[in-house]
């Protein structure tokens, strides 16, 4: 085997030069709370270091946390699998079929063993003794429990790993079970979403692969730099609700003047995720710019919150649908009545989610 | 033992087992197991779907409006149609119509969508098939160059030196001894037939494709705020156009139909400078592989999409074909009701479902699942380590859809045959014209490259639609006409009592339909036959094989331990098993007591 390429070489390859590199390891000492003295020794890890094994499996799921990732554009989705990790196993990916594949799978557990990344997409149906979901003839659950048993962290792609997302709306027939209800001797980062947004997955995954460490989670088990915010509170329509200028029907005066969606359902209140920082594809837009509210896809069990379409807050208990009523037919910005709605909605922040769950017919 | 099929292929279970578990560069979980005889050609195919999700049970008691939402999540792959098709059911259910301008930008989605899907397949799902990347080590970057000047003149990026340093980023990760997505390939198989030189070429545009591709989704996350599962909307589409007013930031205004309009170029250029000449030059190399037609030359369905106007799907408005053709009749094209109980009908003797009776078939809006998971009598291993499975009982998560009691091959070459056979002009210049500069007889289409170049011819002509509707959609807005959305029947109260409806689209891998029954303003019934269902799935009452069952029979395969050439065949399917796999009953209460046994 001759010279393995390492994270240095990766970013002299993408145009950083020796002594941004210097810098670059400096800062990472920094952060890491380490003197200057061990700068020396971060360069010679970081120049000498193999890309970290990564074993990407799927369970239940729809595949679209992995179209998501290969959405990435910083970085690119080409650099991070040549150049940044090694992606052993992937079945949507991989070139290797039945035994050459399962051969693989193996071949990275042993010799990897507690240093390799698990990524999991989808999660396991535990009903029908787990076989709702077969690979290699055997319930998806002994290959998450096997693959999960040397890694050194594992990474739950999407609402599906997180939360159980839509296989798991009620009833869960097939009892989809989130992966830290199965997994749970190892530490694990959700990064929810239906699917997350490409670059808070390859950020997340640069992140460990740089700082070498786990990013500082909350309490859900989510990354604080892309989790730790509502859509609302960095939403650009947020003037709109403070000034109670409201979409009142699809595509009326309002819609085409981008007011606020809350009345048309919008979850952005209640919904923790970076679209509306980070935004999607590149930052060309995110579900609200184009129009519709956010359905709160990153939320534990956002399916069986109640419809889309009906609004986010109990209207007695927190009296925020009111005001938005009252102010919306007032029809202008009355600073006033903005700043009473922004209390009263900031009084929710750490809340609960409480929904509307109105028959059909009785809502709009 | 031998069994003659009654769609009239031989079978023979004697030879060696080979099994194939997982099928790896597909959607979601499948398994494949091939008897092969002492000539190593493949006697008897069973493809299994070892996947099941049951969404449809999830949709029962929910509002109809969010239901697009639900089985936009049955594919991320092909992701957009699912909830299109649902926003079409429940569009018809109520007798709700939609505007122009939701038409042209629908269609432009479902278009892109197209394209994205089918570039996506063919440079990281299927080429690997037939692109040894570790030969391209071997290239001449000077060679390569001319090659690519040769077969496609336009493309921009086709200096000796651009092959050269994407050789080389090639060979320090070969070197490195991680080969990760590349490990454990069958890179000296004989049956990889490319000189070094088109090796590189093709290597160096998967690379390029994967950039591109996520160039292609951006026109989903302008109209519908972001890509895997953008946002739809029951009566048009949730973006307004703002043309001349302000605020116009969140609406559909110049700038992002420039954009629209540029990403709609690339996907032209992309197309005819590198998808279209690649696969005319890999496939050069492998003129002599004509296996894997299986059903294409016997029966192929298509419901057609992208209407020309609003609300008319009229076949002849349609600009992707609908028709059925059976008995290898092209002459004769039937046109497909997907409302007639007869026509359309699952059968579950061999899959992991029951209605009770045997034999018996249903039409979706009637459609019973109850699930049963058991292995037949000649299966080996256990329950929960199969080795191999009895394919004369139950082996498969896939039901068994049938049209007139025929097993169908749907997709891109079922489009392009039913095209073909109807006389649709576009098509039929297409098809000539490739036959042509290939040297190649029309039969050749019944093969897995005919299955392969059909979706890149389709892309090209995707291409061309998704202009032509989005000239459509400028002239509208230039017209005065910006109406996105039609909210007259937004509200449930003026919905009838009961209601039922079909919606039908072509998604990238075939024929796709959704049934729904609405009552009282809540989903009564929901059921999906999804393109893969009717590809993948298995054996029908009768004994008639599936599509995917059907393409693998009589392929010789070099090395029997190594199952390059069924990947071949099986991934010019695009098989989606997440699609493929999630049907439902409306009696789905029960189901949640079927669990542990």
């Amino acid at each position: 085997m001759s010279q393995i390429e390492t994270f240095y070489e990766v970013m002299r390859s993408q145009g950083i030069t020796r002594r941004s590199f210097m810098k670059y390891c400096s800062l990472t000492a920094a952060a890491l709370g380490l003197g200057p003295a061990f700068v020396p020794k971060i360069a010679h890890a970081m120049e000498t270091k193999p890309r970290t094994p990564v074993i990407w499996v799927h369970g239940l799921e729809c595949t679209c946390c992995s179209e998501s990732f290969i959405r990435s554009a910083h970085p690119l989705a080409k650099d991070v699998v040549l150049s940044m990790i090694s992606l052993d196993y992937d079945d949507t990916l991989m070139a290797a079929a039945g035994h050459q594949a399962e051969a693989a799978l193996e071949d990275t557990i042993q010799k990897y063993k507690g240093n390799y990344i698990l990524a999991v997409e989808g999660n396991p149906p535990l009903n029908e003794d787990g076989m709702f979901c077969i690979v290699g003839g055997k319930p998806f659950v002994e290959q998450l429990r096997h693959a999960a048993k040397d890694a050194k962290a594992i990474i739950s792609w999407g609402a599906c790993a997180s939360y159980g997302c839509v296989q798991a709306a009620k009833p869960n027939p097939t009892q989809a079970t989130p992966v830290h209800k199965v997994i749970t001797d190892k530490p694990i980062i959700k990064v929810p979403g239906c699917p997350p947004i490409a670059e808070v997955m390859t950020g997340v995954i640069t992140y460990m692969l740089t700082f070498d460490r786990l990013p500082e989670l909350d309490r859900q088990g989510r990354p604080k730099m892309f989790y730790s915010q509502r859509i609302h509170d960095k939403c650009y329509r947020r003037p709109h609700f403070d000034a109670g200028q409201f979409v009142e029907a699809w595509d009326d005066e309002n819609a085409k003047k981008g007011y606020c969606l809350y009345k048309m359902g919008c979850k952005g209140p209640t919904t923790y995720n970076a679209c509306s920082t980070v935004r999607w594809n590149e930052g060309v837009s995110f579900p609200i710019q184009s129009g519709h509210g956010c359905i709160g896809c990153s939320e534990d069990g956002f399916w069986d919150q109640g419809a889309f379409y009906d609004r986010v807050t109990d209207l007695t208990q927190f009296g925020v649908e009111a005001n938005a009523d009252q102010i919306g037919m007032a029809a202008a910005g009355v600073v006033g009545g903005g700043i009473a709605l922004h209390a009263a909605v900031s009084a929710l922040k750490s809340a609960q989610k409480k929904t509307q769950d109105k028959p059909a017919s009785e809502e709009v | 033992m031998v069994i003659q099929t009654p769609n009239g292929f031989t079978l023979d279970n004697s030879g060696k087992r080979v099994v194939v578990d997982p099928v790896t560069r597909i959607e979601g979980h499948m398994r494949c197991e091939v008897n092969v005889d002492d000539d190593n050609m493949i006697t008897n195919a069973v493809s299994t779907g070892t996947m099941w999700r049951g969404l449809e049970v999830i949709l029962k008691g929910r509002d109809p409006r969010d239901a697009w939402a639900f089985t936009e999540r049955i594919c991320g792959v092909c992701t957009g149609t699912h909830a299109l098709t649902s926003v079409r059911a429940v569009e018809d259910a109520l007798g709700i119509t939609i505007p122009d301008n939701a038409n042209s930008i629908r269609n432009i989605m479902q278009l892109n969508l197209q394209i994205h899907d089918h570039v996506v397949h063919f440079y990281h799902l299927h080429a690997l098939d037939w692109v040894n990347p570790i030969n391209a080590l071997k290239a001449d970057p000077k060679a390569t160059s001319e090659l690519q000047q040769t077969v496609g003149p336009n493309h921009p990026l086709s200096s000796p030196g651009y092959f050269r340093d994407v050789q080389n980023r090639l060979k320090k990760f070969v070197e490195s001894g991680q080969l990760g997505l590349f490990k454990n390939g069958y890179w000296d198989n004989p049956a990889y037939l490319l000189p070094p030189e088109a090796d590189l070429m093709a290597t160096t545009h998967y690379l390029e494709a994967l950039d591109l591709q996520k160039e292609i989704v951006k026109v989903h996350t302008i109209f519908g705020g972001k890509n895997p599962h953008p946002n739809w909307l029951v009566g048009g589409v949730p973006c307004p156009i703002n043309i001349d007013g302000t605020g116009a930031v969140g609406a559909i205004n110049m700038e992002r139909l420039n954009m629209v309009s540029s990403i709609i170029d690339k996907c032209i250029e992309f197309n005819k400078n590198v998808y279209l000449p690649d696969v005319k030059a890999i496939g050069g190399f492998y003129k002599n592989w004509l296996y894997g037609g299986g059903l294409s030359s016997k029966a192929c369905l298509a419901y057609g999409d992208i209407p020309e106007n609003a609300n008319d799907f009229s076949p002849e408005q349609l600009h992707l074909p609908r028709g059925a053709i059976i008995d290898g009749d092209l002459s004769t094209v039937h046109d497909v009701d997907q409302r007639d109980p007869e026509q359309i009908q699952e059968y579950v003797d061999h899959s992991w479902y029951t209605y009770g009776e045997p034999g018996k078939g249903l039409h979706p809006w009637d459609g019973v699942t109850e699930a049963q998971y058991e292995l037949g009598p000649n299966a080996k291993g256990t329950r929960t380590n199969i080795e191999e499975l009895d394919e004369a009982a139950k082996y498969s998560w896939i039901k068994a859809p049938r049209w007139k009691g025929h097993a169908m091959e749907v997709g891109p070459l079922a489009r392009y045959i039913v095209g073909y056979a109807k006389g649709h002009e576009e098509i039929k210049d297409q098809v000539d014209g490739l036959l042509r500069d290939m040297d190649l007889p029309l039969d050749a289409v019944f093969s897995t490259l005919g299955r392969t170049a059909a979706r890149a011819l389709e892309s090209e002509y995707c291409g061309r639609l998704q202009k032509h509707f989005f000239d459509k959609l400028v002239r509208n807005c230039i017209n005065g006409d910006t109406a996105t959305a039609n909210v007259e029947k937004w509200d449930p109260s003026t919905w009838p009592k009961e209601a039922k409806g079909v919606g039908a689209t072509e998604a990238p891998r075939g024929a796709l339909g959704h049934w729904v029954r609405i009552k009282d303003g809540r989903i009564e019934n929901y059921q999906c036959v999804v393109p893969t269902t009717w590809n993948g799935s298995p054996r029908d009452t009768a004994g008639n094989i599936g599509a995917f069952e059907a393409s693998l029979m009589y392929t010789k395969v070099e090395r029997p331990e190594e199952p390059v050439e069924i990947l071949r065949t099986l991934h010019s399917f695009d098989p989606c098993l997440a699609c493929s796999t999630h049907v439902m009953s409306p009696d789905g209460d029960e189901l949640a007591n079927v669990k542990v046994r």
